[in-house]
């Protein structure tokens, strides 16, 4: 259970920790909380030769909301910042539903929001709320910044698009429109401290009784969080009623390519996407209901 | 190579030469002697090796030594502030039988203490809530919920009277 051997630096800048990362380019991991590389390096799963910790790094932590800009969320906040902050409480209720599940109050208290994204679970909880409320991220590199959609950040499990010298710095969530809701639903074997065996986000825009715009990804039913884009065209266009959100939670479940393990079989996980999928559709409407232009 | 770094546990300020590999459980336990914070899991599920950095309840078994470089510890050693005297919260775990092995207690008390300190009167359910993170593999979990609650009244009865509502 002994960690492996490894260089430790705690930059209290961002330049200093981007000129680290350029240095030390063999084996150069960016740490945040740590709770998933530490479980991973006492696991022999990681073994880095260099370890920059990003969190003596002031300006990184914070949450910020505009109207106008929507939510910015710096990499080092933590999960327990962003259970308790008062405009995600009010704006991304899908959010906090997933954050409120994840670990226990001693990992959130350590663990970032940015970090459970960098470490690319597929079964990651905040990923499917911030994906289909269409979050964008930013990454920092001494070669400058890019900002890609969330959707684009998974390559597989515990891969990401991000580089070695790349310092996820902050993620972004658009102001939520009118007319529209997101929801986040997920099961698994306890009913808290557990890893999701499935989970469905959900986003809807519902306008003169039609869906007009939808955006569905389940979580822990393939190797990164999956866009479930034939549930989405089974909904965009067509009426709000019952009907629709029943039958597009079918077409999610035959999206979904789960597969089994010490969590779930592959035939129940397909069957709990299509609860999860139903709950978090038709909790998203009564959401767009209540922010009704 | 070690890192020199300095930190206050307890209250007793130390500085020690430590290995970046090193947590912050092996040196409590091995370079402190503060065995009273206990090693589980080693993966954060359990809860047994909770201690405070800078006032939060965190799981020692997945924090580096050497971030605390600067900060503020507090183990179960901390919460009789005199050595002597018991802290309430350990008074009601042994009053209402919250202790069986004792493998988990000091991991229940630090989570008790963090609760207490945001949340002084919780509710059953509350407590429940926050005690989802630590195992009791004796199971006696309904006492140490008991214990909670009865070293929060004692808590309240204990400060001064014009802080009550």
């Amino acid at each position: 259970m002994r960690l492996p051997r490894f260089e430790y630096f705690a930059p209290k800048s961002l330049p200093e920790a981007l000129t680290l990362l350029e240095e030390k380019t063999d084996g150069v991991h960016v740490m945040a909380g740590g709770t998933d590389m530490m479980v991973k390096m006492s696991h022999g799963r990681l073994t880095p030769k260099t370890i920059v910790n990003i969190k003596e790094i002031p300006d990184l932590r914070y949450i910020r909301f505009s109207p106008d800009k929507g939510l910015e969320i710096g990499s080092t906040a933590l999960l327990s910042d962003v259970l308790k902050d008062s405009y995600i409480n009010a704006y991304y209720p899908a959010l906090i539903q997933a954050v409120q599940t994840m670990a226990n109050t001693e990992v959130r208290n350590m663990a970032t929001l940015a970090g459970n994204l960098c470490n690319a679970a597929p079964s990651a909880d905040s990923a499917p709320p911030l994906m289909v409320m269409g979050a964008q991220i930013s990454l920092l590199s001494a070669k400058g910044e890019r900002r890609l959609p969330l959707m684009d950040f998974f390559k597989g499990p515990g891969i990401t698009v991000k580089a070695p010298t790349e310092i996820m710095t902050a993620i972004h969530v658009p102001s939520p429109q009118s007319n529209s809701g997101a929801s986040y639903k997920r099961i698994s074997a306890r009913c808290g401290v557990d890893i999701a065996a499935v989970g469905s986000g959900a986003w809807v825009k519902i306008e003169a009784n039609k869906f007009t715009g939808a955006r569905i990804v389940l979580g822990a039913v393939a190797p990164v969080p999956l866009r479930a884009v034939e549930t989405e065209a089974a909904l965009i266009g067509a009426p709000f009623h019952d009907e629709t959100v029943i039958n597009a939670a079918r077409i999610a479940s035959n999206e979904a390519k789960p597969i089994s393990d010490v969590r779930a079989t592959a035939h129940y996980r397909k069957r709990m996407v299509e609860v999860m999928t139903k709950r978090a559709i038709f909790e998203a409407c009564e959401r767009s209901h209540a922010r009704q232009s | 190579m070690k890192h020199n770094i300095k930190f206050r546990v307890n209250g007793d300020d130390y500085s020690l030469a430590v290995e970046p590999w090193r947590t912050l459980n092996e040196m409590l336990r091995e370079d402190l002697n503060l065995t009273g914070t206990k090693l589980g899991c080693g993966t954060g599920d359990c809860g047994a090796c909770t201690v405070l950095v800078d006032g939060k309840a965190v799981s020692s078994c997945l924090t580096l030594a050497v971030s605390v470089d600067g900060k503020s510890v507090m183990t179960v050693e901390g919460l009789a502030e005199s050595g002597e005297k018991l802290h309430p919260i350990q008074e009601s775990f042994i009053k209402t039988g919250a202790i069986q092995c004792g493998f988990c207690t000091s991991g229940m008390e630090m989570a008790a203490y963090n609760l207490l300190s945001v949340n002084p009167s919780p509710t059953e359910q509350e407590i429940r809530k926050e005690l989802a993170g630590h195992l009791c593999r004796c199971t006696g979990y309904n006492q140490i919920v008991e214990a909670i609650s009865v070293a929060a009244e004692e808590m309240k009865n204990l400060r001064p009277e014009e802080e009550k509502s």
